[in-house]
């Protein structure tokens, strides 16, 4: 697979602090990259480096298979950017900064005009396409600066938190036009907080803390990675023996909770294979079972914590 | 279509100077420390020179007006950007920074040549005849691209702050209308006068105009005119390099 993001050493230093600290990692063509990591861990920063906002202090970055340094032009005329801070034109309309944005990037009046009705339909907000964005509420804002960054037809798309402070509505609204989007052959750099959202959307994740990457994988694999022992809940239509679930090949322990028993296994592929095995043999039909994996959350918690690895 | 061409970023200047168009010419703080500014400076001399002709005081005042209004819209719009985030949207855009400061530089000098045409209107109507058009339309053109050139230097130490910019600018344009001949004929200056009047691009432009009005001048038209060239040029390609250093900084 061919990387459209292609990071390395990325370093910027902001007086004595080092904001972002030698990151190297590669975002492979249709991916969605999650990039995750508490406040102030360096994720705008490192956004702002690889869209060219900002210059490195050290490293580089080839974006769409450009040097963002020495041929930022050439990169940015191929990505859309969706910046931390809510930045249309306020004193604009929103069909106003759709044309600037279409001007800024080369794109024909009429195709222009045609993909900034489509966008605007998608996004609910064709009937306010000639009010001032001064008068539109955050969410409309930010959906407005999706289109925007759109217009163009990028192949690739950054977003900082385009979903912070937005209702249910509008969150997921943009997130279905991302997955769309992605499913049409858009690569998508996404920074988020929000740990559901990665879970759901992305196919890999990065975690950075303190301007460092400190994993990189895919969300389930993350999840799993933290943990070297699983638990898996079982329950039966009828009594079962403790002691026969705990000789079970790769059961390592045995807690009973109500209904259910709760099994602590290393690998839980196992467990369940000869889970099946033993419902078959003692006629014991399993009415539930589920996999207890650590969440997203839990993964990232600990992956962040201060003084771990 | 090469994006990073010259064409293709000339293209997007312009689009960056209709758009400074839309959002700044209306600005209240325009209005002030460009039009109304310059008008009361000069009324409040012409009311107190009544012994100067009113063929020397047009030509002045045609002078003012320009440098005003040219440096009315430049030196702040970087800071306006920058405190609304748009100027991050823009640093994200396919535009280089110097299409940025041409678009920026192109809005400024439409303002000022558009103001200044009224002042050429108001010499005629009093009695003035143009001699020169064409001299004087040249000489419009370019002292309008070198002082919008000297706003956008004014504009390049980082503040979000639109006033500092326009402050510094003020403290700038006073002391260049009284060393350039608007007021006090070169001729009637003291020495040193004459030195300072030599680095100030607003006593060819002055010059250029009078000579456009009544024929007289105090330097040949066609020093007048390679002084002003070479102004704007150099302060053209000096506030794109400088620029192009600290747009990081303001981000
Ligand atoms: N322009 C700047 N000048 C000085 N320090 C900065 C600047 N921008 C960021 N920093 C510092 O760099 C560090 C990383 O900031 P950054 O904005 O990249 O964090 P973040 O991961 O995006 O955080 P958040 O989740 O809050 O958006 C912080 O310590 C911040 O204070
Ligand atoms: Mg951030």
């Amino acid at each position: 697979m061919t990387a459209v993001i292609h990071a390395s050493d990325l370093t910027k230093v902001f007086g004595k602090s080092t904001a972002v600290d030698h990151i190297s990692f590669d975002v492979r063509q249709g991916e969605i990259f999650g990039f995750l990591g508490p406040n102030g861990a360096g994720k705008t920063t490192t956004t702002r480096m690889l869209t060219g906002v900002i210059p490195p202090d050290d490293g580089s970055a080839t974006v769409l298979g450009y040097d963002i340094r020495s041929e930022p032009v050439q990169a940015k005329q191929r990505f859309g950017v969706v910046p931390e801070t809510s930045n249309a034109y306020t004193d604009l309309t929103a069909w106003q900064n759709l044309m600037l944005m279409g001007e800024l990037y080369g794109v024909a009046r009429a195709q222009a005009a045609r993909r900034s009705s489509e966008l605007l339909t998608v996004l609910g907000l064709i009937d306010r396409r000639d009010q001032k964005v001064q008068a539109y509420s955050k969410g409309m804002k930010q959906r407005l600066i999706l289109a925007m960054a759109l217009l163009h037809e990028p192949k690739l798309l950054f977003l900082d938190e385009p979903t912070s402070g937005l209702d249910v509505q509008s969150t997921q609204m943009i997130l279905a036009m991302l997955r769309d989007m992605n499913r049409d052959g858009t690569t998508i750099f996404l920074t988020t907080h929000n740990m559901e959202d990665a879970n759901r959307l992305c196919h890999r994740v990065g975690i950075i803390r303190n301007g460092r990457m400190v994993a990189i994988d895919a969300p389930e694999k993350l999840k799993t990675a933290i943990d070297r022992v699983h638990t898996i809940e079982v329950s039966f239509d009828r009594e079962v023996a403790g002691d026969a679930l705990a000789a079970l090949p790769g059961v390592t322990g045995v807690k009973r909770i109500g209904d259910k028993w709760q099994l602590t296994a290393e690998k839980q592929d196992a467990v369940i294979l000869s889970l099946a095995a033993f419902s078959q043999q003692n006629h014991a039909a399993i009415v539930t079972l589920n996999t207890l994996v650590p969440s997203l959350d839990d993964a990232f918690l600990r992956l962040t914590r201060e003084g771990s690895p | 279509m090469n994006p990073a061409g010259l064409p293709e970023q000339l293209r997007r200047a312009w689009a960056i100077a209709k758009k400074d168009i839309r959002l700044y010419y209306a600005k209240n703080s325009v209005l002030v420390f460009g039009i109304l500014m310059p008008v009361f400076l000069f009324l409040a001399f012409f009311t107190g020179s009544r012994q100067l002709p009113l063929a020397f005081l047009i030509p002045g005042l045609v002078g003012t007006a320009l440098l005003f209004t040219a440096t009315a819209i430049s030196p702040a719009i970087f800071s306006w950007e920058g405190r609304h985030g748009t100027l991050e949207r823009l640093a994200s855009c396919p535009v280089t920074t110097e299409a940025i400061v041409l678009g920026d530089m192109i809005a400024s000098i439409l303002y000022g040549i558009g103001i200044t045409l009224i002042t050429v209107f108001i010499g005629l109507a009093l009695g003035l005849s143009l001699l020169h058009g064409i001299t004087m339309i040249v000489s419009i053109l370019l002292a309008a691209c070198c002082f919008s050139a000297i706003g956008m230097l004014l504009a390049v130490p980082p503040t979000s702050e639109p006033s500092t910019p326009m402050m510094l600018s003020l403290l700038i344009k006073f002391p260049l209308i009284f060393i350039s001949g608007i007021f006090i004929p070169l001729e009637q200056m003291p020495g040193w006068g004459l030195v300072l009047a030599v680095f100030s691009p607003l006593t060819y432009f002055t010059d250029l105009v009078r000579y456009s009005f009544i024929e007289t001048h105090y330097f040949p038209v066609l020093i007048d005119i390679s002084a002003l060239a070479l102004f704007t040029l150099v302060f053209t390609a000096g506030t794109m390099y400088l620029h192009k250093r600290t747009m990081p900084k303001r981000l």
